[in-house]
């Protein structure tokens, strides 16, 4: 039945492929309304494409079968069973009958695991959203996640006064790590930043003061700037980084391992076993920080003023005493833990909002600290316009 | 099935630092063979197949693969050999980021040059032969964890390698969907004349597919048996190989 060596008698006979020696070929060789299909050379896939068959070379010869003569292979992987399968696919199509019989074993074997028919992947239709509605979904969105954040905020609260009188929900273990974490183990990069933001206060304000010859004033402009706007500022900022970043990839983890899954079976709630000792970590923390960078950012500026100006060091803690007032410093550490509450609430929602994936933990930690940056920096601006407004 | 060796173990000592694993394994892969790695739970199993594969170095002893000695050389040498190798990881161990066609492809794209179409081709192929045809722009957060494993194992094929190692193929899969998986590996040993070196405590498909193994055991840190699954089953005098592929429990030993 199926023609193999001899040329044909009144058949076409068509080749394909590249002519070269023991390259995959295949040729087609009609004899009595069966297409016989010759495959000779090589037919492994990594080295170099194979033929493809066209759709129009089964249908054109008018054959009712399609048989295979693979006797001539010399060397094959999943490339040739790729093409059967086309092959076999065409002859669905053309409603011509495929014979697999004689085919060597193996191949029929791996041709049955395949599907007969595959339906034609059809590519999702990208819907065009306006810019306005763009706008207008990213608005909304954004204003939802505030209240979601809000709510958190509001059961974290519930959960830590519930804590304070019932076993339960908060681990005091797990508070302590966080809070050293946050605390002790933030001291020098906290210190080293604040060291330096003071030191290049003192030194700008020295060029400029020194030209009116009120260098000693320079106390005064480190001790404000440090205590109103950047112990507290850049604490908050190096925190988000720090340790809003850590909640946001831990959390995000957690929900990938199905971790936050099984709390949730187990009647645990998230709010008081994860993210309240988040929280309350930051809040502790982080008025202490406050004052730590304080004191450190003022000891930067007087570095820098008594090796720079003609100022004693009894001068120099003088005129920064005189220079704020007690409500400036209580403001401040009202500031900070606002700052320390809004990073721990937003990182803990944004790694409990994430995906499952490992790209997903990256791109929590990194929105957590994006987000806890810009936040906080709009707070204080927020904050700058109240103390305007009350006369701090 | 023939009887030359494609991968050959002598006296080979596994462990993580000062802790031995096991130690004195002797073993020999038939090519074209269904190898089982047995064992009770945390007796070293995975450990074995980590040294297989080139994830952990044995503290002594000597592995070959064909005639190549698979640790003497150097690293490039070692991903050379590991082209000859595809991994099905316990868990699929696919890469989160992309969907499942393209954690086919990133081999392909990585170690061929063919093009963009014909990987296409081959990717396609390679999914409808575990049935995952459809799945192919889906990504592995989107799919169950049956598809994902058989995702795992069509990535494995993506290079068309001669050995196949598959650790816990059938762990948490259903008994019917672990039946067609014991299939499509036999038809895949057949197919595509591949080796096979498979970790498994499930003992039904062990039985299917396998055709020579190992025994390890947790207490003694060294192999106790050599032999197919179904003769270690009706054969074996050791109580401790006998009551684990009987699933008596064990009065002495720590095979479950």
């Amino acid at each position: 039945m199926v023609l193999t060596e001899a040329p044909p008698p009144a058949g076409t006979t068509s080749s394909s492929g590249k002519a070269l020696n023991g390259a995959a070929q295949y040729q087609t060789v009609l004899q009595e309304k069966t297409l016989c299909l010759v495959l000779t050379g090589s037919w492994r896939s990594h080295d170099a494409a194979l033929p493809t068959l066209s759709d129009k070379e089964l249908s054109a010869a008018g054959a009712t079968m399609i048989s295979c003569d693979t006797s001539g292979i010399t060397d094959w992987d999943t490339g040739l069973v790729a093409f059967l399968w086309d092959v076999r696919r065409g002859c669905d199509a053309a409603r011509v009958r495929f014979d697999m019989a004689a085919l060597p074993h193996p191949m029929q074997q791996l041709l049955d695991l395949l599907p007969e028919q595959t339906a034609p992947v059809i590519p999702a239709r990208r819907t065009r959203t306006p810019f306005l509605e763009k706008i207008g979904i990213r608005a909304e969105a954004v204003l939802a996640e505030i209240g979601i954040v809000a709510g958190l905020a509001g059961r974290t609260t519930l959960a830590g006064y519930r804590s304070l009188f019932r076993k339960g929900g908060l681990r005091s273990s797990d508070l302590l790590s966080d809070l050293f974490n946050a605390g002790p183990s933030a001291l020098l990069i906290v210190g080293v930043v604040n060291f330096l933001v003071g030191a290049i206060l003192a030194f700008v304000g020295a060029v400029q003061l020194q030209k009116f010859a009120a260098g000693i004033y320079v106390a005064s402009l480190v001790g404000i700037a440090t205590v109103r706007e950047m112990a507290a500022v850049m604490t908050a900022i190096i925190m988000a980084g720090r340790t809003g970043g850590a909640y946001a990839a831990r959390i995000s983890t957690m929900q990938g391992n199905e971790e936050i899954d099984a709390l949730k079976v187990f009647g645990i709630s998230v709010s008081s076993y994860l993210i309240l000792p988040a929280v309350l970590s930051l809040v502790v923390t982080m008025p202490f920080l406050y004052l730590y960078g304080c004191l450190i950012g003022m000891l930067g500026g007087y570095v820098v003023a008594i090796s720079m100006l003609d100022i004693t060091s009894l001068g120099y803690f003088h005129q920064t005493v005189i220079a704020f007032g007690i409500s400036q410093f209580f403001f401040g550490f009202i500031k900070s833990i606002v700052f320390g509450a809004f990073i721990g609430l937003t990182s803990c929602r944004i790694g409990l909002k994430a995906g499952r994936s490992a790209a997903d933990v990256g791109i929590a930690a990194t929105r957590a600290v994006v987000i806890g940056i810009v936040g906080v920096i709009a707070l204080d601006a927020i904050f700058a316009v109240i103390a305007n407004s009350v006369g701090i | 099935m023939s009887d030359d060796p494609i991968m050959t173990m002598q006296g080979v000592t596994l462990g993580f630092g000062p802790k031995i694993i096991q130690s004195d394994i002797d073993l020999s892969v038939r090519r074209g063979s269904i190898f089982a790695v047995m064992g009770g739970s945390g007796c070293g199993k995975s450990t074995l197949l980590k040294s297989m594969i080139g994830l952990l170095r044995p503290k002594s002893g000597s592995f070959h693969v064909g005639m190549q000695d698979y640790w003497a050389g150097s690293d490039a040498q070692r991903t050379e050999i590991n082209h000859r190798f595809g991994v099905l990881f316990q868990s699929g161990a696919l890469w989160s980021s992309m969907t499942v066609g393209e954690n086919v492809a990133l081999p392909l794209q990585m170690f061929t040059r063919l093009d963009a179409r014909a990987i296409r081709r081959l990717v396609e192929l390679k999914l409808a032969l575990v049935d995952l045809q459809d799945a192919i722009d889906l990504t592995p957060a989107e799919i169950s964890g049956g598809m994902r494993k058989r995702a795992g194992l069509a990535r494995a094929l993506a290079l068309d390698p001669d050995i196949l190692f598959f650790d816990e193929p059938s762990a948490g899969l259903d008994p019917i969907t672990s039946a067609r998986l014991d299939d499509l590996i036999l038809n895949l040993r057949d197919g595509l004349g591949a080796t096979i070196v498979i970790v498994s405590h499930e003992l039904p498909s062990l039985f299917t597919i396998a055709d020579d193994g190992i025994f390890l055991d947790a207490l003694t840190k060294r192999p106790i048996a050599h032999g197919s699954p179904r003769h270690l089953r009706d054969n074996s005098t050791d109580p401790q190989v006998h009551a684990f592929m009987n699933r008596q429990r064990n009065e002495e030993g720590s095979a479950s």
